[in-house]
């Protein structure tokens, strides 16, 4: 089925890629030959898969993620893995075992994270299209980062089957390009029912843009410009906003008071869930071999102490923490509270507004090791976390610059809406393209 | 506020090991983030909203699965066809 052969040897200086297929296999198909590069922690048979881990260095999974088939089926040239924040943990991609990836506008800068490998692969220069994977903001951060466009789909819209599970009810694979029509036609192929995926639902994907948005009512949180968030980058949204409204929309400006607690909740729910889902790395089905001389926990302790980054055991001490005996109350259970909390303020307003409007991230890209502290670090997931506990769908779309430095506009829809959420972001970029 | 041998005890139920270097900046780390948990303590609210969720089931149809090469092929150590697992007792 794959005919052709495309020869890939991009001039890798951002450090994008954690693998490359220098000779990419290729089908007939609407995506023929169309250079796609995919996050590492999609699983793709017989091409290594790490998550930027040590733990996972030499992992050559025996079967493709559902929507690395569907890439495959419609012709696209996988070629390469790209390099990201380990297991999908960080907002920069400084968190990979495999060291950071540049920023391509500004090298001294992070992409993001933690799909900055793909976004910066895509600003680069170096591929048309690529994949990342949004648990907690991860496709949208790195997108506004680097300049590009990506979209993290609505929960059970895009089959997660051989994704490697970091925390599962938040996260969906999506598509990255370097404008909106791209990352449409990349949403048509990868959205769509796997019946491996029981959260899936089978809601395939066949929109073409449109660029009227007459009559659309646009929410502004006013929680999205408030504290926290740096002026100049509000500035440059409000400004975007501007735009659409001149485009025919409507703004109504509206708040989100569960926002107060939303960061917490999300932070205690994907630590819980990462807790679990990475009690599976003991390097006995794979990863560097325990020693089967020793007890068990000597054993896993000994290959997880050397193969987990510190932010990844630090995650999983955390979600230990909230889980035990004692803790459950306080943590686990309030933050499911507020998760639900979250979805009604979103339904609550959905019902006078169409699509809420905002920045993506509350600064510009950070300077290459500007920020250490970890919390300081989850603080600037504040924008994108939502979305991630309501399930719904949101797409950052480029909207000018601050210091030189791309500033992305982030549209959020009902669930089961990507269409709108493209349109509007489609809207946008022909308007000032 | 969580102690250094709370920390520590959590890194031995996790399994991620820690040493006495990392300890205290751990444990001063996990009790900022915990700090900041702190919020959800003002979470009003019934108890989690599981009440508009449902299952969905599927019929359970035997397919083949993977070739047993193709699933040992990543392990570290086999024997006889089995994986190799550290010993429990």
């Amino acid at each position: 089925m794959e005919a052709h052969t495309l020869t890939f040897e991009p001039d890798d200086r951002y450090n994008a890629f954690l693998t490359t297929c220098t000779k990419a296999p290729h089908g007939e198909g609407p995506l023929c030959g169309v250079t796609v590069a995919v996050k590492d922690n999609i699983s793709t048979q017989g091409i290594e898969t790490t998550c930027a881990s040590k733990i996972l260095k030499g992992y050559i999974p025996p079967y493709n993620a559902h929507v690395v088939w569907l890439l495959r089926q419609s012709g696209a040239a996988i070629v390469g893995k790209t390099n990201m924040d380990e297991f999908g943990m960080g907002t920069t991609t400084e968190n990979s075992a495999f060291g950071p990836t540049l920023n391509p506008r500004d090298t001294g800068r992070v992409p993001g994270g933690s799909s900055g490998g793909s976004a910066a692969a895509i600003a680069g220069g170096m591929v048309r299209m690529a994949l990342g994977t949004d648990t907690g903001g991860s496709i949208r951060c790195p997108a506004a980062f680097c300049g590009i466009v990506g979209m993290k789909p609505t929960y059970g819209r895009v089959s997660r089957y051989g994704l490697i599970a970091y925390a599962n009810s938040l996260e969906q694979i999506g598509p990255m390009a370097q404008n909106v029509s791209d990352v449409s036609t990349l949403m048509g192929v990868i959205a769509g029912y796997d019946r491996r995926d029981s959260t899936l639902q089978d809601r395939p994907y066949t929109h073409t843009p449109s660029a009227d948005i007459k009559g659309l009512r646009i929410g502004i949180p006013k929680e999205y410009f408030g504290a926290g968030v740096d002026p100049a980058v509000a500035g440059a949204v409000t400004k975007a906003i501007g735009r659409l409204e001149e485009l025919g929309a409507t703004t109504l400006p509206c708040s989100i008071p569960s926002m107060e607690y939303a960061l917490a909740a999300y932070y205690v729910t994907c630590t819980c869930e990462a807790s679990s889902n990475l009690a599976r790395f003991d390097g006995v089905r794979y990863g560097p071999a325990a020693d089967t001389k020793k007890s068990w926990h000597d054993a896993f302790r000994e290959v997880r102490r050397a193969g987990f980054g510190t932010e990844v055991r630090r995650r999983i001490m955390l979600g230990t923490f909230a889980l035990s005996s004692g803790y459950y109350g306080k943590y686990y259970a309030k933050a499911q509270i507020a998760r639900e909390n979250v979805k009604k303020d979103f339904a609550r307003i959905f019902s006078d507004v169409d699509v809420l409007a905002g920045p993506t991230m509350p600064t510009i890209a950070f300077k290459l090791g500007e920020k250490s502290d970890p919390l300081a670090m989850y603080l600037t997931d504040i924008l994108t976390v939502p979305v991630n506990l309501a399930g719904i769908p949101a797409i950052s779309v480029p909207c000018g610059k601050v210091e030189g430095m791309p500033v992305g506009l982030q549209i959020m829809g009902r669930p089961w809406e990507d269409e709108r959420v493209i349109d509007v972001a489609y809207a946008y970029e022909q308007a000032v393209s | 506020m969580a102690t250094e041998q709370e920390v520590h005890h959590i890194a031995e139920l996790a399994d991620v090991g820690i040493n006495t270097e990392e300890l205290s900046t751990f444990t001063h780390q996990f009790n900022a983030i915990l700090d900041y948990f702190d919020v959800l303590d003002r979470v009003k609210g019934d108890t989690a909203g599981t009440r508009d969720l449902c299952n969905v089931m599927r019929e359970d149809i035997p397919e083949p699965s993977l070739p047993r090469e193709a699933v040992l092929q990543n392990a570290a150590a086999t024997e006889d066809g089995f994986i190799k697992a550290p010993r429990v007792m």
